[in-house]
């Protein structure tokens, strides 16, 4: 994994040091809060409903034991004993106070870690395919990518004030784990000719308020001309982005405007500059990083207690058909550790959590930890003959539910629980459904079903790309949720389409548990999985299940 | 058009723990939502958020429509600030958990 050279450290140390003073002149009254507010922004705090809240970046969502083990010590000492997992790879602590965070943000450097670049209108957190390195389907391990978009994004002089904020995802898969296609900029490792590596390109995705799905704006993009081109992109974009209006200064509304064939037209336009200026320090950095993500050195042994645990156990039988997934080495499995327990807040953990798993890793996964998107927890490498013993340890920390993929696998955004944005609830929606499909007892059966849940139009919670989406609204003060279908955030993307009038909180679970019941009727067979139902039979027989005593379902 | 001025309470949050925090009727900020002064006159009650505005020691004040309740005191009309009153429904976190 990628380690920190002198440059970085000191770049890291000078931040927390600056923000220290900062905190300090704002407790002394010599800051205003208008004055503070951009400061400590920059640094990853935000002023939450009822606390203040930290983010914490994980690049690529890769950790390892020793930094697993500092987020619970951060947990434990300066929080509430718990950390919140988000759908960009991040941690959130949700009762930080402010004169502890530079102390917070000390300890974070000691283990090569920060608050920068999670909030801003700058590049985000570069996210990957959480199974990055492990999987199976992997054309190549995405995260030296995304650890050469991280090193040129940080602190770049010419993107620190870009029209919003900017997102950029990689995968290397063919099967799309990292959502690239709702991102400022997606990236996908393809194959070009004779075994050559190249990138497609997407650009101009987002959720929020106004979904849109990226276009591609480059089919192979040869792998040495990366940074000039995403640079170019960001250039034009830094040109030409509005700014009169925060609501219309995404990339996608540039893109939108200027239609993606002129904004391909400025973007080659800048490329045929930009690569002249790209001296090929970029490629040698490449090839320097990537030799830091090179592979575990696998242990070779039989598999033998593995396939014994599997025929004796059907505990173990359930986790291993949803929580493990093929390994490029046959010998290993990559295992996802659910931050789901049904009724739990997804993506929460406590530091008691963090560190069994920081333990299990370090002991059975050559020390690697991935935090998913869908806020769950990997460990990408496991023996198959350690899978019995690491099921049995998750088990005791009660961090073994087999529900990765299921109904009850949901992604919630804080809502409005936590958030100052929010217009309503997510987490209480999503314990709901959870408990109700461990009530019904089916969740297995009905399996492939992501149920995505967000506390406002923002939509962090993913819901425009939820094979069901429920979004959270504020009538009058009451929470209020509209719900729609169909949206799928993989290589197949699709925005959800709505399904009528909006639900009272009390409702949406019984509405969730029709359109289960709907599904289970309509189905082809066992192996059609909801989406598929749902793009063969269409809106109809759904929204007659949603609204019954509704004429509008009758006609449309 | 501007909607007519319905009774509120000051609100805020502590700039040192960012804790939810109310004006009371000494004109001092409280953490219990309990304590806090209904505001019934419009004049007063921008009086008041301008002032602390102005104030160090807290941030983001604003006026937050509230209801007498039958005990008299101020009750949250809106489900925001009915969380904010109490904290998080996950945990037992929050002014509910007396923190
Ligand atoms: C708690 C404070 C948070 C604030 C203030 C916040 C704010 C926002 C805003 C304003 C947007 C809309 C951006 C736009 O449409 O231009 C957004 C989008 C998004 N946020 Fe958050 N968010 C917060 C927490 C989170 C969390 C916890 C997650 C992960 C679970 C998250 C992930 C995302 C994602 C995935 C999007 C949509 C992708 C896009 O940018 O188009 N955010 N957020
Ligand atoms: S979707 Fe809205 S409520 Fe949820 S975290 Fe984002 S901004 Fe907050």
């Amino acid at each position: 994994m990628y380690r920190y050279d002198s440059f970085d450290r000191d770049f890291v140390r000078n931040r927390v040091a600056q923000f220290r003073q900062q905190v300090e002149r704002r407790i002394d009254g010599s800051l205003t809060e208008e004055e503070f507010k951009p400061l400590r922004l920059m640094n990853g705090l935000y002023l939450q409903l009822h606390a203040y809240m930290l983010r914490v970046a994980i690049p690529y969502g890769t950790l390892d034991s020793r930094q697993m083990r500092r987020l619970a010590h951060i947990a434990e000492r300066w929080d509430k004993g718990y950390g919140h997992f988000t759908t960009r790879q991040n941690v959130q602590f949700n009762w930080p106070r402010l004169k502890d965070v530079p102390d917070i943000l000390d300890a974070l450097a000691d283990v090569e870690m920060h608050a920068i670049q999670t909030s801003g209108n700058c590049v985000r957190n570069v996210t990957a395919d959480h199974f990055a390195g492990a999987a199976a389907d992997e054309i190549a391990d995405p995260r030296p990518t995304a650890e050469l978009l991280r090193q040129w994004s940080t602190d770049h002089p010419e993107f620190a004030f870009l029209p919003r904020k900017f997102k950029i995802a990689v995968s290397g898969s063919p099967v799309d784990r990292a959502v690239t296609r709702a991102h400022d900029i997606g990236i996908r490792i393809v194959r070009i000719a004779d075994g050559e590596l190249g990138y497609e390109v997407a650009v101009g995705g987002g959720l929020g308020r106004t979904p849109v799905i990226g276009s591609v704006i480059r089919k192979c993009l040869p792998e040495a001309d990366l940074l000039p081109y995403v640079e170019s992109v960001l250039q034009v974009y830094n040109a030409i982005g509005r700014r009169d209006n925060k609501f219309k200064a995404r990339i996608k509304f540039t893109v939108g405007e200027h239609g993606i064939e002129a904004f391909r037209d400025r973007v080659e336009e800048r490329f045929r500059l930009q690569r002249k200026a790209f001296g090929g320090a970029d490629r040698a950095l490449l090839e320097r990083i990537r030799a830091m993500f090179a592979a575990p050195a696998y242990v070779q042994a039989p598999t033998g207690g593995f396939d014994a645990a599997l025929a004796r156990d059907p505990v173990f039988r359930s986790f291993v058909d949803t929580n493990l997934h093929p390994h490029r080495n046959p010998d290993y499995a990559i295992v996802t550790v659910s931050l789901k327990a049904h009724g739990a807040t997804p993506g929460d953990a406590t530091a008691d959590q963090m560190r069994v798993i920081a333990d299990l890793a370090e002991r059975y996964g050559h020390d690697e930890i991935r935090i998913s998107h869908e806020q769950n927890c990997v460990l990408p490498h496991v023996h198959r003959r350690d899978v019995p013993a690491v099921h049995a340890a998750l088990r005791e920390a009660g961090l073994a539910t087999a529900n990765v993929g299921l109904a009850s696998d949901i992604i919630a955004c804080p809502g409005l629980d936590y958030c100052n944005l929010a217009t309503a609830r997510s987490i209480p929606i999503a314990q709901g459904i959870a408990r109700r499909m461990k009530e019904r007892g089916d969740e297995r059966e009905v399996g492939d079903l992501k149920i995505r849940i967000s506390g406002c139009v923002n939509a962090c919670g993913h819901h425009h790309v939820g094979h069901i989406g429920i979004l959270g609204l504020d009538r009058a003060g009451v929470e209020n949720y509209q719900i729609t279908l169909g949206g799928d955030g993989t290589d197949t993307a699709a925005l959800g389409e709505r399904t009528g009038p909006a639900f009272p909180a009390e409702d949406v679970v019984p509405a969730v548990d029709r359109l289960i019941d709907t599904y289970l009727e309509l189905r082809s067979d066992d192996d059609e999985a909801f989406l598929a139902t749902y793009r063969r039979v269409g809106m109809q027989p759904f929204k007659a299940a949603l609204y019954p005593d509704s004429a509008s379902t009758a006609g449309s | 058009m501007a909607r007519a001025f319905r009774p509120c309470v000051l609100t805020a949050n502590d700039l040192f723990d960012g804790a939810v925090v109310y004006l009371d009727p000494d004109g001092a900020w409280t953490r219990r939502p309990g304590a806090a002064r209904l505001l019934e006159d419009e004049a007063e009650a921008n009086r008041r958020l301008a002032a602390a505005a102005r104030e160090d020691a807290i941030v983001d004040p604003y006026l937050a429509e509230a209801v007498p309740a039958s005990d008299g005191r101020p009750k949250a009309v809106h489900v925001r600030e009915a969380l904010r009153a109490t904290g998080p429904s996950n945990y037992d976190h929050g002014k509910q958990a007396g923190s």
